[in-house]
């Protein structure tokens, strides 16, 4: 490739050798004398373990748990906090919660071995549901089972603004499990390389496995090196759990000083990892006799199994995102985090913000038609603007241009047309959604907690870019590369960005929260637009932090200014029509508008759009994931359904030009931000079609006959 | 137990183990063709297709005692003709690829589609890769790269 411009459209730097089938990902990976493991786990939701009898162990065969943390060492991974158990023992949890490693050298053998290890139980009383919680049948965590809260509040007083309300409208949402499948399943190694343990993972943060295993072994975090192979997509599901595989196999290492590989199979990784949080999102809003809202009260559970892991910073962006779009005259939201003895839940693109943007996207719906009112024109009326006041009394910094995206999807869709001429009930619908997306950390999470560094390094005409920001699919190596190529004015080939060695390079923070093009690309703009200038000086590096914009003001402890330093926004319309007989939904048309200030690479943003729309209607649409009594139902791609080519119409797609001052080339974060709304649009559409309203998602055809059904 | 001889990528090949071992193990482990990748062991996904006398199967599921004189291809073997050449090419050009680990599999279902229906419509590709399961793209990409390899590759299938 040549010398790249930023507006030309790139292919991807790592596509050829992954379409060749020559990228390295964990499970192509060989070390000499390699062994593999096989986690041993908890079959029990809550029990104490009275006996533990390991089968006779042929040689080279090892068997690893608790007991086996060395001294100095906790039995404890320090994700956000020092928190999920790294062995279990004494007691288990949830089903599927590690109890040991069993390792050697034949996979089939650790399969055989590992039926033949006897667990003896006492069970206890679990809660595997938020309402078996939140009636404390059992108290598993605190007082009442709720492990995290917050409450937050904007404009006037809701309780006042219910009061003088001519109606108060009432509405429970509910959202389920939703798994990752990211195509690769979880996979880490461990080996033991001169005189320093080495990780080799797929993996979003491997500055994160290193703080987390570290607290395990007693050791520092420096003294860990991590190494992130090829990543065969993560969404989330790669963000703090691979250090639940990092933490038994550093140990498993420890004792017998040989490469280690545990790489989870299909099933493993479908029943025994963590997924999106189910959530209940009720609602009070007043509204007066014209159907305009006076205020609501917000309040938002979500299920975050028996671990805390990121759940507090998920259900914050959840309550952040509670009021969607939209300035009322009062709102306010509680938020719980609840503990439940299922499997714990943890990010997956969103991270808490698609769960009550689907709820308050259907509450404004449903209170349009009750009105007699269209949706998109209804909620037109609350469109935050620039300087408006949002739920955490912060303002909207940047110019929101919602009615133009509006204007893009109803005019290309033909929206207004065609909901007047597919009637309530008539088979035929068309749904329309706004959403939004707080770029990177929440409130002063980059300047407080992350304090992102980057660093260029110029060895004669070329320039390394030393991160540990990390490719999983979404192109982040390619537009560091082309941010660095356009810049300084260097071919792209002459750019170097490695899949990052935590020896190597220098700390920018966990690829998540939407932050690395707009936060990271931000700093890599900067520092080469310095190297530009000295160019002339030989070699050297350039070494660049984060700086906070001035005018975010945030207070974490009560939750109150701008929580987020920039919003992506987003508009979908979803058509449909729907099998009278079978209930089948076949979508007729996907329509979608998005600011993300300025893209860096058309192509690689065409193709996040795409992926996360059709992330999001899978969402809504077919994907199910039942936990009965803490064990998840479907394990395997036959019973958990993702889209597939056929399963939905190829998209129209829009973006608005709005630059954003502290992105690279106006960027701002995208990758969550087009998971955010087409499950919304889509269950406008179906409602429109069936004539009923609905109020949980996944919704397949099996349970829309049960709607149909309700009286 | 009696050796199993088939044609791999071009060259005949013997394996002298358990006839019930699969495919996918055999090409990745046996022969180091990792660019076949496992992504469920049910043949759902599609992540290891290869091509069995020519038609797209999934190697997950198939024993390799039931390949005896079968023409096997994969990746690698695909991947320096012209015709592999001229669809990974548009893959890159189209932006088909995000994290990559469906991909080769890709390639190889829109291989199997080429060689029986060289001009291909949008519906017919979308029904060749129905199959091959992608969690990044939302296949609108893959589906287009696919419908340029047709164009640009006139002639070679």
């Amino acid at each position: 490739m040549a010398l790249m411009q930023i507006t030309d459209e790139m292919k991807r730097v790592d596509a050829y050798e992954k379409a060749r089938g020559e990228a390295t990902y964990l499970c192509d990976f060989r070390l000499d004398g390699m062994l593999y493991a096989r986690m041993v786990r908890s079959t029990k939701a809550r029990a104490n373990i009275l006996s533990i009898k390991v089968p006779e162990l042929p040689e080279g065969y090892y068997f690893i748990s608790a007991k086996d943390i060395p001294e100095g060492g906790k039995n404890a991974l320090h994700m956000i906090a020092e928190d999920w158990r790294c062995f279990a023992e004494n007691d288990v949890r949830y089903i599927g919660e590690t109890i040991a490693l069993l390792v050697g050298k034949d996979r089939g053998i650790l399969y055989e071995l590992e039926k033949k290890v006897e667990i003896e139980y006492e069970e206890l009383p679990a809660v595997t549901t938020l309402d078996e919680a939140l009636e404390k049948k059992a108290v598993i965590s605190g007082e009442d089972n709720i492990m995290c809260s917050l409450e937050c509040e904007m404009g006037r007083s809701v309780d006042e603004a219910l009061q003088m309300a001519d109606t108060i409208i009432e509405e429970t949402f509910e959202t389920g499990y939703q798994e990752h499948v990211h195509l690769e399943t979880n996979s880490v190694a461990c080996n033991y390389e001169n005189g320093q343990f080495v990780i080799y993972a797929s993996a979003q943060c491997p500055f994160y496995i290193r703080t987390s295993i570290a607290c395990t072994m007693g050791l520092k975090p420096e003294d860990i090196i991590v190494r992130q192979m090829t990543t065969g997509g993560a969404f989330g599901g790669k963000e703090h759990f691979p250090d639940v595989l990092a933490g038994p196999l550093i140990v498993a290492c420890n004792r017998i000083r040989k490469p280690i590989f545990l790489i989870f199979d299909r099933e493993e990784d479908m029943e025994f990892s963590v997924k999106r949080h189910p959530s209940r999102t009720v609602f009070r809003t007043g509204v007066d006799r014209n159907g305009d809202i006076l205020g609501t009260d917000i309040k938002i559970y979500y299920n975050a199994g028996a671990y805390l892991s990121s759940s507090y910073v998920v259900l914050q962006r959840g309550v952040f995102h509670s009021t969607g779009v939209y300035r009322f005259p009062a709102a306010r939201a509680w938020g719980y985090g609840v503990a439940t003895n299922c499997f714990p839940t943890c990010a997956f693109r969103g991270f808490g913000a698609p769960q009550t943007l689907y709820a308050i996207e259907m509450h404004m719906d449903h209170i349009a038609r009750r009105f007699g009112l269209d949706p998109a024109e209804y909620k037109r009326k609350y469109f935050l603007k620039q300087g408006e006041e949002t739920i955490t009394q912060g303002h909207i910094v940047e110019k929101v241009v919602l009615e133009e995206m509006m204007k893009q999807v109803t005019d290309a869709s033909d929206y207004f047309r065609k909901v007047k001429e597919y009637g309530i009930g008539s088979g035929k619908g068309i749904g329309i959604s706004f959403y939004n997306h707080g770029g990177a950390f929440t409130g002063n999470g980059e300047q407080a907690i992350i304090k992102a560094k980057l660093k260029l390094r110029k060895t004669g005409e070329k320039v390394e870019i030393l991160c540990g920001s990390t490719e999983m699919g979404q192109g982040f190596r390619s537009i560091m590369r082309k941010i660095v190529s356009a810049t300084i004015g260097i071919d792209i080939d002459n750019v170097i960005y490695d899949n990052p060695d935590t020896s190597k390079v220098v700390d920018s923070g966990p690829t998540a929260a939407s932050r690395s093009t707009m936060i990271v690309g931000f700093l890599c703009e900067k520092a080469a637009k310095e190297m530009k200038e000295r160019w002339s000086e030989g070699d050297f590096e350039v070494v660049k932090q984060y700086e906070h914009p001035e005018g975010h003001p945030w207070d974490q402890a009560t939750f109150r200014g701008d929580a987020y330093l920039g919003y992506g926004w987003g508009a979908a319309v979803v058509e449909v029509e729907v099998d009278r007989l079978t209930n089948e939904v076949s979508v007729k048309g996907i329509w979608s508008s998005h600011d993300i200030g300025r893209p860096i690479d058309r192509l690689i943003v065409h193709g996040q759009v795409n992926g996360g729309i059709i992330q999001s209607l899978g969402y809504a649409a077919m994907e199910k994931m039942e936990s009965r009594n803490g064990r998840f139902r479907q394990t395997s791609m036959s019973d958990y359904i993702i889209p597939t080519s056929m399963d939905f119409p190829r998209q129209e797609w829009f973006l608005v030009d709005n630059p954003y001052p502290w992105g690279p080339n106006g960027a701002k974060g995208m990758g969550e931000l087009v998971f955010n709304g087409a499950d919304a649009a889509y269950m406008g559409a179906v409602e429109r079609a069936i004539g009923r309203d609905t109020f949980s998602i996944p919704m397949p055809p099996e349970d829309l006959q049960g709607v149909i059904d309700r009286r | 137990m009696s050796k199993i001889y088939f044609t791999l990528n071009g060259k005949r090949v013997a394996f002298d183990g358990d006839p019930l071992k699969r495919l996918v193990d055999v090409l990745r482990e046996g022969f180091q063709l990792t660019g076949t990748k496992e992504g469920c062991g049910e043949g759902e996904c599609g992540a290891c297709s290869v091509l069995k006398n020519g038609r797209l199967v999934t190697s997950c599921i198939i024993p390799v005692g039931a390949i005896s004189g079968d023409e096997i291809v994969t990746i690698e073997g695909l991947r320096d003709t012209e015709q592999g050449r001229c669809i990974i090419e548009a893959f890159a050009e189209g932006g088909a690829v995000q994290c990559g680990f469906c991909i080769p599999g890709m390639v190889m279902a829109a291989q199997a589609l080429l060689l029986r229906n060289p001009h291909p419509s949008e519906a017919d590709v979308r029904l060749a890769i129905s199959g091959n399961i992608c969690r990044c793209t939302g296949y609108d990409l893959i589906v287009d790269s696919i419908l340029l390899a047709s164009r640009k590759g006139e002639g070679l299938w």
